[in-house]
C-alpha cells in the first residue's frame, strides 16, 4: 500500500464523500482553516483540500471531497479504505483566528460544510455561541447533522428545495440569524465562490465582520508558486501562506473566480480522456467476463 | 616528472564540446550540452598549468582541490579524480552544469588572462558523469555517533549540509515540502540542463551516506523548527528552505490568467511534468507568444522551457541592456541560439485584458539608462511618451523572489528587515542549534552559493556538537599560523580540553 493509509470512508451522495487519512504528526499539528495539498498517484496533480476534521487520539485527519474534477472523480474512485494516497502535505495555511468573538454564525455551503466544522468546534471550544448555518440541495445530501448539532447552540439547514430545514440559500440563513440577534460579532463563511461572495454581500450593509475561506488554483501550497495570488482590498496576497482566511468584505470574487476558471479547457480535455479510458477499461472487462 | 607547462606549451583553444543544434534541441528537453569525450577531457587538462597556489581553488566556494583532480585525470586515474573532488563537492555532476564557472573558479584561472582559462566546470562534470555510469559513490568509513541533526529543506544547501554531518557520524534526516527530494534542482532546473536522472543518482549518494529523506513534509506547519529541538530529539537543525515567495511588479492585470511566475511556470513543467499532459495530471496552458519578464537565469530558464513546450514566439523583456543582464553568458547565448527574441530596455506598465479575463497584451515602456544605482548598474529611466501595445498571450515574471514566509509565521528564528533569516558568521541563528544557509539567508543566489553555505553551516554545527572534524585537524588551509596552537585547530583544542575534563 502506497504512501499515507486511508482508515476509512464514507460517502455522503453520488458526489460526496469523506477520507479519514492516518497520520498522527498531522492530526497533532492541524487548526480550525488550514488544509493539505494531495496527491492521489505519482503523475496525479496537487490539489488542495480544506481539512474537514482531525482526531488527535485517533491520529487522523478527515478529507470531505467532492467529484467535480479528473481527479477528485479518479479519488472517487481509487481512494477506498484500506488503501493510500500517494501524498499528502499540510497542515498549510494560517490558522483561523478563533478570537474572542462571543457570538458567531458559521456558514458552510456545497463543499463549504465540511471545512466549517471544525471552525464553529473551535468558536465553541473557545466559548462562543454559536449558530450554524449549513447547506445542501436537498435533503439526501445533509451529512453531519449530529456533530454540527453537538457544537453549535442552533443549527440553520437550508435547502433548495425545502425538504430539509429551510427553503432557501444559506444567506436566508444568516438572514434568520441576524434577526434574532442583534450582537453577532463574526461570520464565517465557507463553500463555492459565489457563496461566499453572496454571504459577504449579506453581511455588508450590517457592518458584521465576514471571514471567508479562499480556494484558489495552487501547485505548493507553500508560498513558491504565486498560483494562488488573490485580490484583497487593493492589495495581492498569495492564499497559501497569507490566507486562506481573508476578510469577505475586501476580497475581489470577480477576479478569484475567473482565476479558477484558469485551466478550463485544459481540464475538460482531461476529463474527457479520462472518462474514455474508463469506458474502454468497462467494455474490456465485460468482454473478458464474457469471454 | 614531465617538463614544466607554460602558456606556450599548452593547447592553446579549449577542447571543443558537442552540444545539441539549436534547431534541433528546441524540439526536445533533451541535454543540450553533451559533454567532453574522454579525449577532449584529457586535451582539457593538458591546459592547466598546476599553479603552485590555485587561485582557482580559493575562487570555488567550497574549494575544490581543482590541480589535484586535474592531476589524477590527467593520469587517467578517474576514481582518483573522482575521489578528489566528492571530498569537497557531493555533487560535481550537478555543479559541472550549473554553476557559474566564469566567476568563480575559470573566471580566476590564469590562463584566461591570454587565453580560453581552463574548463573546468566541463571537466568536473565530465569526471561526476563517470561516476554516475560507473556507480562510484565516495562512502568512507563513517564512525556513528548518538547526534541527530535535522535538515529542512533537499535542495543544494541541505544536500550538502546532510553530506558533510552524515560523514562525521551523526543521524541526519532531510525533511522536504514536496513529494520529491531535490528542491530547484528538482522543480526549478529544466531537463535540458540538468537531467533528472543527474539529480537522483546525487541523491542516492546522500543515502548511501546514510541520510534519511522525508518527503511531503512541510516544516513549520506539521512540526516547528521549537519542536524538533526541544520535543523531537535534534541536537542541531539546519535551515535551508530556499527563497520563495516569487515577485511580481503590482501593475494592473496581473491576475488575468496567463500571467505567471517562472517558479510557477517551471514548477509545472520540471516537477510536474505539464509537457506530458494529460498522462500527467498537471496542465500548463501555455499561450501562442509567451513574453518572460527579466533576464536572469530563471528567466533563461523559463524562456527555453516555453519553446520546448511549443511557443510560437518567446520573447525576453528587460528594463536594462544585454551587458547588465543577470544570466550566465552561456544561458544567455544559448537562449539567442534558439531564436529567442530580445527586446533590451523595455518594461511592462500594465497587462491587457481580452475580455475573457485571459492575457491580449502588454503596454509597455522604452526605457534609457541613467545614472548607477545602488547595484553599480546604470539606473533604467522611462522614456516619456514611448508607451506602445506588445502583443502576447502570456506574460511570465521571472524578477526574483522574496522570501517564504512561513518560517517566522511558525517559529522565533530572528528575520532581517527584508524577511530572511538572520545569522552570524557561523550561520548560527539567534536560536541555539539552529543553523541556516542559502536563499533563506541571503536571498536568490546560485546551486553552488547554497552547497558552500550548507558546508560551512555543517561545520559550525560539528563545532557547536563537539564532533572531532579530521579535516580541521589535516586541512593545510585552516591550520595558518592564525587560530592555531602548535597546528592543532582551536575547535579541537577545545574538544581535547573537554576530554580531559
Amino acid at each position: 500500500m502506497p504512501g499515507f493509509p486511508i482508515v476509512a470512508r464514507e460517502d455522503f451522495s453520488d458526489t460526496t464523500f469523506l477520507l479519514e487519512i492516518n497520520h498522527p504528526a498531522m492530526a497533532r499539528a492541524a487548526k480550525p482553516g488550514q488544509f493539505v495539498i494531495v496527491m492521489t498517484r505519482a503523475k496525479g496533480e496537487r490539489i488542495p483540500l480544506t481539512i474537514a476534521d482531525f482526531d488527535r487520539d485517533k491520529g487522523t485527519v478527515t478529507l470531505v471531497v467532492q467529484a467535480v474534477g479528473k481527479t477528485t472523480r479518479e479519488m472517487q474512485g481509487l481512494c477506498q479504505a484500506g488503501t493510500g494516497l500517494y501524498g499528502i502535505v499540510g497542515p498549510m495555511g494560517e490558522p483561523s483566528r478563533i478570537g474572542d468573538a462571543r457570538k458567531v454564525v458559521c456558514v458552510g455551503g456545497g463543499l463549504g460544510v465540511a471545512p466549517i466544522y471544525p471552525q464553529a468546534r473551535g468558536f465553541k471550544e473557545s466559548g462562543a455561541y454559536v449558530i450554524g448555518v449549513v447547506g445542501f440541495r436537498n435533503r439526501d445530501l445533509v451529512f453531519w447533522e449530529d456533530k454540527f448539532r453537538a457544537c453549535c447552540d442552533e443549527l440553520i439547514i437550508c435547502t433548495d428545495d425545502g425538504s430539509a430545514g429551510i427553503k432557501g440559500l444559506v444567506t436566508k440563513g444568516i438572514e434568520m440569524a441576524v434577526e434574532k440577534h442583534a450582537d453577532i460579532d463574526e461570520v464565517v463563511a465557507i463553500g463555492p465562490p459565489i457563496m461566499m461572495r453572496a454571504c459577504a454581500e449579506t453581511t455588508r450593509p450590517l457592518g458584521i465582520k465576514t471571514m471567508v475561506s479562499l480556494n484558489p488554483i495552487m501547485v505548493d501550497g507553500t508560498g513558491m508558486c504565486g498560483g494562488c495570488r488573490v485580490k484583497i482590498g487593493d492589495r495581492m496576497k498569495f492564499a497559501c501562506v497569507d490566507g486562506p482566511d481573508f476578510d469577505g468584505h475586501e476580497v475581489d470574487f470577480d477576479d478569484l473566480m475567473n482565476r479558477l476558471r484558469r485551466f478550463k479547457e485544459d481540464e475538460k480535455l482531461a476529463i474527457e480522456r479520462w472518462s474514455e479510458n474508463c469506458r474502454q477499461k468497462a467494455l474490456a472487462e465485460t468482454a473478458d467476463g464474457g469471454g | 616528472m614531465t617538463k614544466k607547462k607554460t602558456i606556450r606549451t599548452i593547447p592553446q583553444d579549449r577542447a571543443p564540446m558537442a552540444v545539441q543544434e539549436p534547431e534541433r534541441r528546441v524540439g526536445n528537453f533533451e541535454e543540450v550540452a553533451l559533454g567532453f569525450t574522454p579525449e577532449d577531457a584529457l586535451v582539457e587538462c593538458e591546459r592547466c598549468l598546476l599553479c603552485p597556489e590555485p587561485a582557482c581553488v580559493a575562487g570555488c566556494p567550497v574549494g575544490i582541490d581543482i590541480p589535484g583532480f586535474i592531476i589524477k585525470l590527467s593520469e587517467k586515474d578517474y576514481r582518483g579524480a573522482y575521489d578528489i573532488l566528492s571530498e569537497a563537492n557531493l555533487l560535481p555532476a550537478i555543479c559541472g552544469r550549473v554553476c557559474p564557472q566564469e566567476d568563480q573558479c575559470e573566471g580566476v584561472c590564469p590562463v584566461g588572462d591570454t587565453l580560453e582559462p581552463v574548463a573546468i566546470g566541463r571537466l568536473e562534470r565530465w569526471v561526476g558523469d563517470r561516476a554516475i555510469k560507473e556507480g562510484w559513490s565516495s562512502r568512507p568509513h563513517i564512525e556513528p555517533r548518538k547526534i541527530k541533526v535535522g535538515i529542512v529543506g533537499s535542495g543544494p544547501a541541505g544536500m550538502a549540509c546532510a553530506a558533510d554531518l552524515a560523514k562525521a557520524g551523526c543521524e541526519v534526516i532531510v525533511y522536504e515540502a514536496f513529494h520529491e527530494p531535490g528542491g530547484v534542482l528538482r522543480y526549478g532546473i529544466p531537463e535540458f540542463r540538468l537531467p533528472n536522472d543527474v539529480v537522483d543518482a546525487e541523491i542516492a549518494n546522500l543515502k548511501e551516506l546514510g541520510v534519511q529523506i522525508e518527503c511531503n513534509t512541510l516544516v513549520g506547519r506539521l512540526f516547528t523548527i521549537e519542536q524538533m529541538r526541544d520535543e523531537m530529539g535534534f541536537d542541531a537543525v539546519f535551515v535551508g528552505s530556499g527563497a520563495g515567495a516569487p515577485k511580481f511588479m503590482g501593475i494592473p492585470g496581473e491576475t488575468l490568467n496567463g500571467v505567471l511566475s517562472a517558479n510557477e511556470l517551471l514548477t509545472r513543467c520540471n516537477l510536474m511534468m505539464a509537457g506530458k499532459f494529460p498522462e500527467f495530471d498537471t496542465p500548463l496552458h501555455l499561450g501562442r507568444r509567451v513574453a518572460i519578464i527579466g533576464s536572469g537565469n530563471t528567466a533563461m530558464d523559463a524562456m527555453r522551457v516555453s519553446l520546448r513546450m511549443g511557443a510560437e514566439k518567446v520573447y525576453c523583456v528587460y528594463r536594462r541592456t544585454e551587458a547588465e543582464s543577470p544570466a550566465r553568458k552561456e544561458e544567455l547565448h544559448h537562449a539567442q541560439e534558439e531564436g529567442i527574441d530580445f527586446h533590451w530596455l523595455t518594461a511592462p506598465v500594465e497587462i491587457l485584458d481580452d475580455g475573457n479575463g485571459n492575457v491580449r497584451a502588454m503596454r509597455c515602456v522604452r526605457m534609457e539608462l541613467g545614472d548607477p544605482d545602488d547595484s553599480g548598474r546604470r539606473r533604467p529611466v522611462p522614456i516619456v511618451g514611448s508607451e506602445y501595445e506588445f502583443e502576447t498571450d502570456m506574460v511570465v515574471y521571472a524578477i526574483g523572489t522574496s522570501a517564504n514566509p512561513i518560517l517566522g509565521q511558525t517559529s522565533k528564528l530572528k528575520l532581517n528587515a527584508r524577511g530572511y533569516i538572520e545569522t552570524d558568521d557561523t550561520l548560527a541563528t539567534s536560536m541555539a542549534g539552529v543553523y541556516a544557509g542559502g536563499d533563506i539567508v541571503t536571498g536568490a543566489a546560485t546551486v553552488i552559493l547554497a552547497m558552500g553555505a550548507g558546508r560551512r553551516a555543517a561545520q559550525s554545527i560539528k563545532e557547536y556538537l563537539a564532533i572531532p572534524d579530521s579535516e580541521a585537524v589535516y586541512s593545510p588551509l585552516r591550520n595558518g599560523p592564525d587560530g592555531t596552537l602548535f597546528g592543532i585547530d582551536l575547535a579541537e583544542r577545545n574538544f581535547a580540553r573537554l576530554r580531559v575534563a
